[in-house]
């Protein structure tokens, strides 16, 4: 009876995880079909930051982290090449590592967790291209950058909480 | 799952100085850039991070800029500003980036590595500065 109950619980944590896993790979395709109308490059939603966010506060770091990667992963080898997989690892990461510190700290919103992922998101894929393009002249991309990862994140936190409490609790189990 | 029950609070005071700190660091940045601006006269092309040729922004140049994989960007120099067109890429972000001319400035082909940049007269390198 228990080992069944096991099972089944193990099985339903696969799924939830597989879930999300696919829900970032369909956000992630999702916003790349919008076009990029803004004149700086990296200038984004960060939608898939949503299931980051999501799998954080409802799962816990770890599986938050697992998720974020496998996201990475398979978007950059289903839509992107070695060049845009380094980006987007290098703001995955940075950011995630990021999020993860602040709500372990236990002090910060979602929202205020969320903003400062996005900031470091852009933060991380500026740094990967100052080494790429060996110029500091891109330092002066992180205003435009960090402004919009302010709004991008502002507007993605406030999505996840909405998301976070409308989710049954059961979830997580 | 306390953290859920935390999200529907009012905003914490954790929370405005995150986001103000966030916000500060923007203006204070902002600001250094633009005090610091100058204009510049001289404008380098790199591709993957080697320079391969160096103008006055007082020519006038219209050219090809051979990039990272046969990808070309089109550089113009006139009136004292430079931007890139006719990308080969095709997201042409660096289209948009319009035309610089102050000292820092720069645009940028991420596909092609290509990166047009300007420098002053008196920015230069770090190494004359610590001289």
């Amino acid at each position: 009876m228990t080992d069944n109950q096991n099972r089944s619980n193990k099985t339903k944590a696969m799924a939830t995880r597989a879930m999300l896993v696919a829900v970032a790979f369909v956000l992630s395709w999702l916003e790349a079909q919008i076009p990029a109308f803004f004149a700086v490059p990296g200038m984004k939603l960060g939608l898939t930051n949503l299931v980051v966010l999501v799998a954080l506060y409802i799962l816990g770091s770890k599986d938050a982290l697992g998720i974020n990667l496998l996201r990475i992963l398979l978007v950059g080898l289903t839509f992107g090449n070695a060049f845009s997989l380094l980006y987007s690892a290098a703001g995955g990461i940075l950011s995630g590592t990021c999020m993860i510190l602040l709500k372990k700290t236990g002090r910060f919103s979602v929202t205020a967790v969320s903003i400062a992922g996005g900031v470091m998101h852009n933060v991380g894929q500026i740094i990967v291209a100052m080494i790429v393009l060996e110029t500091k002249a891109l330092a002066y991309y992180l205003i435009p950058l960090w402004a919009s990862g302010i709004v991008a994140g502002a507007i993605i936190g406030i999505l996840s909480s909405m998301v976070i409490k409308r989710l049954p609790k059961s979830i997580a189990e | 799952m306390t953290n859920t029950k935390e999200t529907t609070k009012k905003p914490r005071r954790a929370d405005i100085l995150l986001i103000g700190g966030l916000i500060i660091a923007l203006g204070i940045a902002a600001l250094v850039l633009n005090l610091t601006k100058s204009s510049g006269d001289t404008v380098i092309v790199r591709v993957s991070g080697e320079q391969v040729y160096s103008f006055g922004l007082d020519e006038d140049v219209d050219m090809v800029i051979e990039g990272k994989d046969g990808g070309t960007n089109r550089l113009i120099i006139s009136d004292g500003k430079a931007w890139l067109q006719n990308a080969t890429c095709p997201d042409k972000l660096c289209e948009g980036m319009g035309k610089i001319d102050s000292s820092g400035e720069s645009v940028i082909c991420l596909p092609n590595e290509v990166v047009v940049e300007i420098h002053g007269a008196d920015e230069d390198d770090v190494d004359t500065v610590a001289k």
